[in-house]
């Protein structure tokens, strides 16, 4: 059985004057230990299908249909108390900011002892060592002095580790890392990124990185989900996307990223930008930015087919697979 | 800490010779007070002589350099009135008045951030919608009609607390005499203090509604969600603690409307402390009681702000860090 599996999810935002789709039949499975990315540009659904996964959209957000599976529970069916048993317990969640993550007027031992105290019955003073030792563990030195300190004491970087500590104080199953490099300094980036690897793979801990960087998911991911205006429009190896994109968006994303070898280039990008939630286009959404978009792509929208390199939903790739299908028809 | 004290004793000073000197540029403004001290008969030869005793003739400097010089010493001049130094005289009712100003302080907290918290917490609810209009009209009611509302629902018809003055006291130490320990005196406490909090806890449920709301955006409430905490846990101790930083300061200010509101209700209530006679004061022209009076809540004002700023430096720890770095 797959450890979580989230199905023809959809998430709206209920606005005054209309219904927003911020989520469009969303699928996709996540089996132990196993570590998946989501990649896409701003605006294109990341954040919210990583909070939706918890249930913890905020308002005006909410899950209109669809199911989320954590093994046999049923999530999308839970109550708040049921949810708050899940959250921190079994599915984790790292932020993007660590600035604002932590609560201003709290320690940091209070933040971690009471995470741990409000899942399982166990004294102060075990906690406390509990955490301490989770400190040790993301490299903080001299933990018992951190243990007292306040936020603000700590530098960005100090305290996403601290973010990471808490994440792990509980030895959750999943953890949903919300763009965890993105706000913190380039030399940190990859230090924090070094860890969270490091742990996930030494305790079999299931990772969902939600980023817009294809070159920290390419050193993290066994899997990608590319995302475009709440679809996922391509999903497959990381490998596989990164080296054969199929889809013309994560071709686009992949052209755009900057190239090291060759000096004095300009980037390429992709012209156009993210349409808004209100202003989804019909048929295929990046039919106004596509470079191949045909009659076909304004009108409709595409099936998710696999296409022998990744699971594609672009007309584009199931005409060609067509093609080809006919003309082995065709040989035989 | 020492380094923090010692610069709030200093802006005191500061303060408080600004306040003196506005207290007293106004003496001989609220009229003369020998016509109120002397009958018809007194010739105006006498009541020159009498003017000439008092120094009311010298000029405003020379005055208020004798003032200052007895205000260093602690005597700032004697009551036409009473006959006694005026410091004395309002010391001698400052008990009733602070006993009333905490009262209704208490009352204020204890109603008002409960309301406020719901209000933040459930905006949808009958009860906090009610709420917001309740304390809208509460706001937009001057404190006098309510003072007399009180008096005419809770003594008049239901008659159940008695309309005027303080009831029995007793004394403790010997130097502070005290309704709070009297059941009489108790019940004389209710009226006068639930006016005066009633006159302030519109401004301070809205204010936590409004902070509350705010915080409970933020992203270190929904990474606290996200951890799988209670949500009593969330609420009161994540969300309250923040939410409390503005409403401190602006409590500290709130202190001068208290100030001011006591005035009113000590006066419709009868309430035998300093607002009181204060009015009293400037009815009888008893200048030197009228300044005394500004001065030592003056005093209190900046007592009562340096308290604040303590509490505000124990709540929020980037503050204490600050005052160690001085």
């Amino acid at each position: 059985m797959n450890l979580l599996s989230v199905s023809h999810l959809h998430v709206n935002f209920h606005m005054k004057e209309q219904e927003l789709a911020a989520l469009i039949d969303v699928s996709f499975t996540l089996n132990r230990g196993e570590r998946i990315a989501i990649v896409g540009e701003s605006g294109a659904g990341k954040s919210v299908l990583g909070f939706s996964i918890v249930n913890l959209i905020g308002k005006p957000g909410y899950i209109k249909s669809g199911s989320i599976k954590l093994e046999n529970k049923e999530i999308t069916k839970m109550n708040l108390r049921q949810l708050q048993e899940v959250r921190g317990k079994r599915i984790a969640m790292i932020f993007q900011d660590p600035m604002m993550t932590l609560n201003p007027v709290l320690t940091i031992g209070d933040q971690l002892v009471e995470t741990i105290r409000s899942h399982t019955k166990i004294s102060y003073k075990d906690a406390r060592n509990i955490a301490i030792e989770k400190l040790h563990h993301v490299q903080i030195a001299s933990p018992e002095k951190r243990f007292d300190q306040y936020p603000h004491e700590l530098s960005g970087g100090m305290r996403q580790r601290v973010i990471i500590a808490s994440v792990l104080l509980l030895n959750p199953d999943i953890i949903i890392a919300d763009e965890p490099t993105t706000a913190l300094d380039v030399t940190i980036q990859a230090e924090i990124l070094q860890l969270l690897l490091a742990i996930c793979r030494d305790n079999g801990v299931a990772l969902v990185l939600i980023s817009h960087d294809l070159g920290v998911v390419s050193k993290v991911a066994e899997r990608t989900l590319v995302m475009y205006a709440g679809h996922v429009v391509e999903e497959g190896p990381t490998l596989e996307i990164i080296n054969d994109p199929q889809h013309p968006y994560t071709q686009g994303l992949l052209n755009a990223l900057p190239q090291m070898t060759l000096p004095g280039q300009r980037l390429n990008q992709i012209r156009g930008s993210m349409p808004s939630l209100a202003e989804r286009p019909s048929g295929c959404a990046f039919h106004p930015r596509c470079p191949y978009a045909t009659q076909k792509c304004r009108q409709e929208q595409p099936r998710f087919i696999y296409s022998g390199v990744s699971s594609v939903a672009c007309f584009l790739v199931e005409d060609m697979l067509n093609e080809f299908a006919d003309k082995d028809k065709e040989a035989s | 800490m020492l380094i923090f004290l010692l610069r709030r004793v200093m802006q005191a000073c500061f303060v408080m010779i600004i306040i003196s000197l506005i207290s007293f540029a106004i003496q001989d403004k609220l009229g003369d007070p020998v016509q109120q001290m002397v009958g018809m008969s007194v010739s105006q030869d006498e009541r020159n002589q009498i003017r000439n005793e008092l120094g009311l003739n010298d000029g405003f400097f020379l005055q208020y350099w004798r003032f200052a010089k007895g205000a260093i010493h602690g005597d700032l001049g004697t009551s036409y009135y009473y006959k006694e130094p005026a410091l004395d005289v309002i010391l001698e009712k400052l008990p009733a008045t602070l006993e009333l100003a905490f009262c209704s302080i208490l009352l204020v907290i204890l109603v008002a951030t409960p309301c406020g918290v719901l209000a933040a917490i459930k905006p949808k609810h009958m009860l906090s919608r009610l709420l917001m209009i309740i304390s809208s009209i509460g706001l937009s009611v001057p404190i006098f009609i309510v003072a007399i509302l009180m008096v005419y629902i809770f003594s008049i018809e239901l008659n159940m607390a008695p309309s005027f003055g303080r009831g029995q006291t007793i004394e403790i130490f010997g130097l502070w005499e005290s309704g709070l320990f009297t059941k009489d005196g108790l019940k004389h406490l209710l009226l006068p203090s639930l006016t005066l909090a009633i006159a302030l806890m519109p401004i301070f449920v809205r204010l936590i509604r409004a902070e509350m709301m705010e915080v409970l955006q933020s992203e270190y409430i929904r990474f606290a969600w996200s951890k799988g905490l209670s949500a009593r846990r969330i609420y009161f101790k994540h969300a309250l603690k923040n939410t409390m930083l503005p409403v401190i300061t602006v409590g500290g200010i709130q202190a001068g409307t208290l100030v001011a509101y006591t005035i009113l209700t000590e006066t419709i209530f009868q309430w035998p402390g300093m607002g009181f006679l204060f009015m009293d004061a400037v009815s009888r022209v008893d200048t030197p009681l009228v300044s005394a009076y500004l001065i030592v809540v003056g005093g209190i004002f900046v007592i009562t702000n340096t308290f604040v700023d303590l509490i505000y430096g124990l709540v929020n720890p980037t503050v204490r860090l600050a005052s160690h770095g001085l």
